[in-house]
């Protein structure tokens, strides 16, 4: 009654009830149609280990990585500094395809590496394969951790570094360790399943017996060999792990990654050596910045070639972006002002799901009845709404309560309710967490390579599938335009519509 | 007028009984240590806090169960008075209507705006006015709002001595002189000797009946003598 936090309204109830039918009715599909697991086979065994083993590879390696980059980073200010902190935002709107196409830029057949390697006579590396598929997550997840280890760096009062400082303790043994102890567990977690549901990574460097992921196997047996059967079966898996590695994110606690304030320094006395952590700030930050750089320079050159396909299927990928992201921050909203205490638990759940598995239950329950290119659209955006939905809740729950403890009072008096109180209340005090988690869903369903690929046909491409097919028939430098082109509209609905949601 | 009625409240470990008349017309200071419970009570007339037992009744009428906006009870905050981004004049047509104001509507809002020392102050949002002025804008959204009961917990403690008196001979001349009963929560009992005609005082789980306040400063029972300590008399 003091409150409104926890009341819950039919918007809420409404929400709640879509976002568990969309994710509980394909899962349910998938159960009915699989097999034993015995039915798995030698090829479906070896997807699961490899998921298994790149996942936990990939969250080790980046979050190892991000330990002394994190440390540096809290510890030295110099020229540039924010502009890092920037780019370590980036790779979290940056389409996965497109990143992956900038480390084939550096790392590829003809990349900047192996063009020095030979140059100095040396044997050349293959970017292809569980290695490239471990670079990718590493590349992808690396900037997360930093941001989840930094942000813990920076909770520790600088009281406590000027106590350490005056009482000559370890500073390691008194305040870092217990930190990290405390961030890490969680870091890990987190790359782990990110890294499980991977799928257009695999799709592009992967590959093989020795490089299929979960998602990849039911991707192809759906599209490959048609085998609905063996698809459900392996979606059944994937479920499985997902659920398991969820549940074991509820033990640990998550970090949070994204919160304010990274431009503080903390204040250190008598600290490591600054070559070090120059060293690390370097590495980490050619690491990200090259392949990014590559992207631009080779998309600029390749732009002209794009082929008028790519302009068509990046008209429909806007589409698909400004519908998904309308669905998704309707939910958002209605969970976050009427959904009680379970709207953030509804909310969360799309983590543990992968857009595969949904999309091979959606393709069992629908296609009785529809062609698959007719349901792609709808069933892409869709699907984007609801894997955008554990960020923009995020986001916007907080900004909701902040509003509701703020000035709830004040508008109960004022007998604001409904729709009045959501127009001249919530709206405008959570328009910048928004504008944020808006332009996250749009530039997240723009630059998505997921359920599309199951089940479109060339009339409906969006421009991650176009590219990739571009990729996939060699025609590299219509590609790198294409690339570009998604790049700069994934960045432009983000920065268009956080600015809106800023000017509120 | 204000009805308590065997009032009880529990919040967590703490609780208070309240079971009085406050009589029509006229400014009440509600007294007391900090953590007495002055606020509480405040809240729960206004509809924030539901009883544990007993009834609040206004005028005759049951309040339990209403909703904070449908009491016919005014109230303003320590702070939060104003939505920040809505203009003065917006934030003060609230009190007529959550909707588009008519023409009608807009002059009352004028005028009433005039009336508080802020004419053609109207399109400027709250961030852009003094403290002072601020407090006179919630003050003209109560105003417009017309409802027989005004609660003001401690609107003015931000301000400095002298405009707090200032909005206490605002609040006198404005509400009080339009019939309306105001029960305002002060820390200073200066201020309750200069403005109010009645005194609630709270402290140690219980609201004491309202008094006539020089009265009850004159001979103040043993727990407000406490709280009191040198200042008065």
């Amino acid at each position: 009654m003091a409150g409104r936090a926890g009341r819950i309204g039919w918007p809420g109830a409404l929400a709640a009830a879509l976002v568990l039918a969309v994710i509980v009715g394909p899962i349910v599909a998938v159960a009915m149609r699989a097999e034993g697991l015995g039915t798995l086979g030698p090829a479906g065994r070896g997807a699961l280990r490899f998921t298994i083993w790149q996942a936990a590879v990939s969250a080790l390696v980046s979050v190892a990585l991000a330990i002394p980059v994190a440390r540096a980073l809290a510890r030295r200010r110099f020229p540039g500094r924010g502009l890092l902190l920037t780019l370590l935002g980036a790779p979290f709107i940056l389409p996965v395809i497109v990143a992956t196409f900038g480390l084939l830029a550096v790392f590829g057949r003809a990349g900047l590496v192996n063009t020095g390697l030979a140059a100095l006579g040396l044997p050349s590396l293959s970017i292809y394969g569980p290695g490239g598929v471990i670079l990718a997550h590493v590349f992808l997840n690396l900037p997360l951790a930093v941001r989840m280890i930094l942000l813990g760096w920076q909770a520790i009062p600088a009281e406590r570094f000027r106590l350490a400082a005056l009482l000559n303790a370890p500073v390691w043994r008194l305040l870092e360790a217990p930190m990290l102890a405390r961030v890490v567990p969680g870091a890990l977690v987190l790359v782990f399943l990110i890294c499980l549901t991977s799928f257009a990574v695999a799709l592009v460097l992967g590959g093989g017996p020795r490089a299929t992921t979960v998602e990849l196997a039911i991707y192809q047996a759906v599209r490959f060999d048609y085998a609905l059967d063996r698809a459900a079966t392996l979606a059944l898996v994937q479920v499985a792990l997902s659920a398991g590695v969820a549940a074991l994110a509820v033990l640990v606690h998550l970090p949070d990654a994204m919160g304010a304030g990274m431009d503080r320094v903390v204040p250190r006395w008598g600290a490591g050596t600054r070559a070090l952590d120059a060293l690390w700030i370097a590495a980490a930050g050619l690491f990200l910045i090259l392949p990014m750089a590559m992207i631009v320079i080779e998309g600029v050159a390749g732009f002209s070639d794009i082929p008028p396909g790519t302009w068509v299927a990046a008209a429909r990928s806007l589409a698909v972006a400004l519908a998904s992201t309308a669905i998704c921050m309707g939910l958002a909203l209605a969970l976050a002002v009427s959904g009680g205490r379970w709207a953030i638990v509804v909310g969360t759940l799309p983590v543990a799901a992968s857009a595969l598995v949904l999309g091979t239950g959606l393709y069992i329950l629908l296609f009785p009845w529809l062609r698959p290119q007719v349901l792609a659209l709808p069933v892409t955006v869709a699907m984007n709404a609801l894997f955008a939905l554990p960020f923009a809740l995020r986001i916007v729950a907080p900004a909701v309560e902040r509003s509701e403890a703020q000035f709830g009072r004040l508008a109960d008096l004022t007998g604001l309710s409904g729709r009045a109180r959501l127009r001249l209340l919530t709206l405008p005090r959570a328009a910048g967490a928004l504008g944020f988690a808006a332009g996250l869903a749009a530039a997240l369903s723009m630059g998505d390579l997921g359920v599309i690929a199951l089940f479109a046909g060339q009339e409906t491409e969006t421009l991650p599938l176009n590219m990739y097919r571009l990729l996939g028939s060699y025609r590299s430098d219509a590609a790198a335009g294409a690339a570009l082109l998604l790049l700069g509209l994934s960045l432009a609905l983000f920065a268009v519509f956080d600015r809106a949601g800023r000017r509120c | 007028m204000l009805r308590l009625e065997a009032l009880h409240l529990r919040q967590g470990g703490f609780t208070l009984e309240a079971d009085w008349d406050l009589p029509d017309g006229g400014l009440c200071a509600v007294i007391g240590p900090s953590g007495g419970g002055k606020s509480t009570l405040m809240q729960a007339i206004a509809g924030f806090v539901p009883p544990a037992s007993g009834r609040v009744l206004l005028e005759g009428r049951d309040l339990t169960g209403l909703a904070p906006g449908a009491r016919g009870v005014s109230m303003l905050f320590q702070d939060n008075n104003l939505f920040p981004h809505l203009s003065v004049a917006r934030n003060v047509g609230l009190g007529l209507s959550s909707g588009r104001l008519s023409a009608a509507q807009r002059v009352r809002v004028d005028s009433v705006l005039a009336r508080v020392g802020l004419e053609g102050m109207g399109a400027r949002r709250p961030g852009e006015l003094s403290g002072g002025q601020q407090s006179r804008a919630a003050l003209a959204r109560v105003l417009i709002e017309d409802r027989p009961l005004v609660l003001l917990d401690e609107p003015f403690a931000a301000l400095g001595p002298g405009l707090r008196a200032e909005m206490a001979g605002l609040v006198r001349e404005m509400l009080v002189a339009a019939g309306r009963v105001v029960l305002m929560v002060t820390h200073e009992p200066r201020d309750a000797i200069a403005v109010a005609d009645m005194a609630v005082f709270v402290a140690d789980g219980c609201a004491e009946a309202p008094m006539e306040t020089r009265a009850l400063l004159a001979d103040p029972p043993e727990a407000l003598r406490r709280y009191l300590g040198g200042v008065v008399g």
